[in-house]
């Protein structure tokens, strides 16, 4: 049983079958990569896991548990982190007060009125927060406005962000998307750094097969809505299926 | 059923008013993507070029009339419009009489020329900025405008009557085969409603049937795509800014006879509309219409003595709460696109 | 000092200074010369500064840090005043359980206001709080005016829960229950904090000047100062970096695992109990309360107070209630004779040349110059009154230290 569990999963928008009967387990610890030509169903997919889409028919379980019918939030609680395509940080705060911001919702759980105290007093979770950012070389830039910064170092940001929410499941959406290839080399290199200091299972959906081969440990091929296959990245290399799946796509 | 009609004809006037502004605000909002506050301050603007025609037609001079004394036995002098001197006696009479009719005429040019220059001069540098700035923005400019008619035309309202002609009521009553009297109503709010009826009709032909109509509302839907089609849809939107804004100055012309123009009417307006846009749904022209003339019409049976009795006050409530209803059940109102201002 | 880093421990300071020295500062000419028309030192005016900056205080709470425009926050404001005329009419005259009640009955309209209309942003948020802000306009104007039937019919409900048109007023019928029900001259009662009247007053004479020193404006000025204080606590709370946090990217925040909903409402709530604690003082310097005080225009001054001060920065709002309440105040006053008074050194045609250029922006013309300076500062200066103070600064500052002001502009506003 996998910590992800998706089982019989449909989607339909108006008469466009967006997902048809996916299946998919994702194994506690590994990286599991989600790849397809555009238009098969990746997106639609993420969105039904973290709560964004609520799909017409299965089951999508997490650790057991239905995620069916919760609320982004509730669904981040439950241990799962999502990296968007485009960075989504807080860009009129600092690097710091980003970080600070997953801090107390791990901490608190939920709603908490904290309006008199400061957040200058809040020891633990600066060091938490300061700690993480060190960790992806950012605590030299921890006073800077978020939103001037790179997009590379927004993407890390974002990362830190999510990791420093100790998820067990962390979700990134093209992470790579529309970066230069030192950019992309830098974020391969972080997620593998990731991946070897922390227990994490990571779900990724990804374009760039350099990307995916890199770093994943299974893959499975998503095509108009339904998995092709399901391998690891050796096998994938030269099944016929992907090749015809990617036909009149250069990869 | 005598007063079921008398109801739905009260609120033919003011849901005409409502729709007619409603109806300028979503043509821009729509179009140029800016919620614009000062929508109400063209309506006003409107009604006082009616009384600036009104003014201008009854300049006059003073002449001796040597068939008439004062009380003191000297020669009376008596004001005679200039009007009276260019067109004759009788002519002159009835052109000053007919000042708010003809007051159409001037006030499409003025309202044009004021909704081109507002949008080269103000609006167009707020398309990229958040709907909040564009809200402050014009509601700031709402104030200028509000004060600058003020000062000059002072802050009490200045009767600016129909012609004579259309002073007086209609016997519906007679008409439907009720009792004579039954129900009365103007003749100036008859020629009001079919006045937005025709102004209206007019705007949706002019969107459904000229090829810059078309490709207002293909901009309206995908204002992108249009861009990349290689038409100047720009130029466009600012022509689109002064129809509303034209559209919105007639509503004031002629509303002129029915409420006496001052300063502050425009806000008065304003408010009201907006929530009639919010209820129509957002971009919706059609919606826009709908609501207006629905809110009227029932703000009018709401009025009623009879409604009144059982629940006071209603009447000056009813849009409101209609409003809080649609919008916390039909978040998009009446006929609202999706994905139209969602956040 | 007081839980505050030194910066913002610097600013209260100040403004504890500026608020106590007040009655000197703002009567800089003396009585009689020609300038003493700009002096604001009197108490009526200078309670309204302090006021009208705990209204703009609160407003800004929910508008500068979560970025909701609510253009019904006066609503608030006349619950407020509503409620301290009922304390004062039942219970008596001292003005802390009327505050009290003030801020509660306010905090709950807000709380039902706020829970539905917070269930809309943009333009809808800010749709849904001018309909309900008019609604209760339109309920205080008539509906809850209207006589009520029972044996009190001719005493205390006599005028309905608001009084209607002509406002909730004080009478000698009045139960009072735990003060007096009379003055002991047989007037009206006064509003007091423990037997000290708002209305009492002392004057010094200095020379040709005369300063006013009033109860009413001092019991404001603290209660502004607490208010003050309290709200650069929550700018610098964990709330008030989540609020930020919301205007600036209300996805993040739900896929980090935290609803927004419940701090935009915490925020909608305290912003509303600021108002009616205003509102509320608002009775206590002149007790009575009407229906105007709940029209959509007292909405639009506190928007455009905050914005002209300087919206999400903490001392803005307060720079722009006295702005506006000075430029209402005492800019409407000037009138022609006084601008050629002033003019009367040029020659004649140039006089009134000059006098006929001004004169549309002051006197009654005033809202004019407030549109004007309001749209220039939303086109040019976001930051309003505080970030043209800033760049001014900066100018005088020098090269050198702009570099410093670079680095310091991307901490929080202050």
């Amino acid at each position: 049983m996998g910590i992800l569990e998706v089982k019989d999963v449909n989607k339909r928008f108006g008469g466009l079958q967006a997902l048809g009967d996916v299946n998919l387990s994702v194994q506690e610890n590994t990286v599991h990569a989600i790849i397809g030509p555009n238009g098969a169903g990746k997106s639609t997919l993420l969105n039904c896991l973290v709560g964004k889409l609520i799909p017409d028919t299965g089951s999508v379980l997490f650790d057991g548990q239905s995620v069916l019918g919760r609320t982004p939030h509730e669904i981040n609680q439950m241990g799962i982190s999502r990296v968007f395509q485009t960075p989504e940080i807080f860009g009129d705060l600092t690097v710091m007060e980003n970080m600070m911001i997953p801090c107390f919702a791990r901490r608190d759980g939920a709603f908490r009125l904290h309006a008199i105290e400061a957040v200058e007093n809040e020891a633990e979770l600066r060091d938490q927060a300061e700690a993480m950012l060190d960790d992806v070389n950012m605590l030299d830039k921890r006073n800077m406005h978020s939103a001037s910064m790179s997009r590379g170092d927004k993407r890390r940001l974002e990362m830190a962000m999510c990791l420093v929410q100790n998820p067990k499941l962390l979700l990134l959406d093209e992470p790579t998307a529309g970066m230069a290839r030192a950019d992309t080399n830098n974020t391969i290199d972080l997620l593998k750094e990731i991946k070897e200091k922390r227990d994490i299972t990571i779900a990724i959906i990804e374009h760039d097969m350099h990307v995916v081969f890199s770093l994943a440990d299974r893959i499975t091929v998503l095509a108009q809505g339904t998995p092709l296959v399901e391998d690891t990245p050796e096998n994938i290399k030269g099944h016929p299926k992907v090749q015809e799946a990617y036909l009149g796509e250069s990869h | 059923m005598d007063w079921f009609i008398l109801q739905l004809l009260n609120g033919l006037d003011k849901g005409s008013a409502y729709a007619l502004i409603a109806l300028g605000l979503t043509l821009i909002f729509g179009t140029l993507g800016v919620v614009n506050f000062a929508h109400g301050a063209l309506f006003m603007i409107g009604a006082f070029c009616a009384v600036t025609l009104s003014r201008i037609l009854t300049l006059s001079h003073q002449v001796v009339d040597e068939t008439k004394t004062d009380f003191l036995g000297n020669p009376l002098k008596v004001d005679v419009p200039y009007v009276y001197d260019i067109f004759g006696e009788s002519m002159g009479a009835s052109i000053i009489d007919w000042a708010v009719p003809l007051s159409i005429l001037f006030a499409i040019p003025v309202m044009i020329g004021i909704g081109v220059i507002m949008e080269r001069g103000l609006i167009k540098h707020f398309y990229k900025r958040p709907h909040a700035d564009q809200i402050l923005v014009t509601f700031g400019l709402a104030i200028v405008l509000q004060e600058i008619i003020k000062y000059y035309f002072g802050a009490n309202p200045i009767p600016t009557p129909a012609p004579e002609a259309f002073t007086g009521s209609f016997d519906f009553g007679a008409l439907l085969g009720f009792d004579p009297g039954s129900i009365i109503y103007p003749y100036w709010r008859i020629i009001y409603f079919i006045f937005a009826a025709i102004i209206i009709g007019g705007v949706f032909a002019f969107l459904q049937f000229t090829t810059f109509g078309m490709v207002v509302r293909a901009g309206m839907a995908d204002r992108e795509t249009v861009g990349l089609l290689g038409i100047n849809i720009d130029r466009r939107f600012t022509i689109m800014f002064g129809l509303a804004a034209a559209v919105a100055g007639l509503a004031g012309v002629m509303y002129t006879p029915i409420n006496s123009p001052n300063y502050h009417m425009g806000m008065d307006f304003l408010v009201l509309s907006f929530v009639v846009v919010v209820v129509g749904g957002m971009g919706s022209l059609p919606g826009a219409v709908l609501a207006g003339f629905l809110l009227g019409i029932l703000e009018s049976f709401a009025s009623m003595r009879e409604v009144i009795e059982i629940l006071p006050g209603i009447n000056q409530v009813i849009i409101y709460l209609v409003a809080i209803i649609i919008l916390l059940t039909r978040p998009r109102g009446l006929m609202g696109r999706k994905g139209v201002m969602e956040d | 000092m007081l839980g505050l880093e030194k910066k913002d421990a610097t600013l209260l300071l100040i403004v504890f200074g500026l608020t106590m020295l007040a009655p000197f500062l703002l009567n800089p000419f003396p009585e009689g010369s020609a300038m003493a028309q700009f002096n604001a030192g009197y108490p009526d005016l200078m309670q309204r500064f302090v006021i009208f900056g705990i209204f703009a205080i609160g407003f800004n709470i929910l508008f500068g840090l979560t970025g909701y425009l609510s253009f019904g926050h006066a609503a608030f404001l006349g619950i407020g005043s509503y409620a301290a005329m009922w304390m004062f009419k039942l219970f008596g005259m001292n003005v802390i359980p009327a505050l009290a009640l003030s801020v509660v009955m306010s905090g709950l309209f807000a709380v039902l206001i706020g829970y539905v209309s917070l269930r809309r942003s943009g333009i809808y948020f800010s749709i849904l709080t001018l309909a309900f802000a008019m609604m209760s306009y339109a309920l205080a104007y008539s509906v809850l005016a209207t006589d009520m039937d029972g044996p009190d019919r001719q005493g205390l409900l006599q005028k309905g829960l608001t009084g209607g048109e002509t406002g909730l007023q004080l009478t000698l019928q009045d139960p009072r229950i735990l003060g007096q029900k009379a003055a002991e001259d047989g007037n009206l009662p006064v509003p007091n904090i423990f037997g000290l009247e708002m209305r009492s007053s002392a004057e010094l004479e200095l020379g040709n000047w005369v300063f006013t020193f009033s109860a009413g404006y001092y019991f404001s000025a603290v209660v502004m100062l607490i208010a003050f204080y309290l709200s650069i606590r929550i700018f610098r709370s964990p709330f008030g970096m989540m609020l930020r946090a919301i205007k600036s990217n209300q996805q993040r925040l739900n896929y980090t695992g935290l609803n927004p909903k419940p701090y935009t409402l915490a925020a909608f709530v305290i912003s509303g109990m600021y108002a009616g604690l205003a509102g509320g003082l608002m009775a206590s310097m002149d007790p009575l309360a009407g229906p105007e005080r709940m029209f959509w225009t007292a909405s639009g001054e506190v928007v455009l107070m905050t914005i002209l001060g300087g919206a999400g920065t903490l001392i803005g709002p307060v720079l722009g209630a006295g702005a506006i309440k000075y430029m209402e105040n005492i800019l409407s006053k000037i009138n022609s004779d006084i601008l050629h008074g002033w003019f009367a050194f040029l020659p004649d045609g140039l006089e009134d040349f000059v006098v006929a250029i001004i004169y549309p922006f002051i006197g009654k013309g005033w809202h004019l110059t407030l549109g004007l300076i309001f749209m220039a500062v939303v086109i040019f200066l976001p930051g309003g009154l505080v970030e043209a103070g800033q760049r001014v600064a900066r100018m005088f500052r020098g090269k050198k230290a702009e570099d410093d002001s670079k680095s310091a502009s991307t901490e929080p506003a202050e």
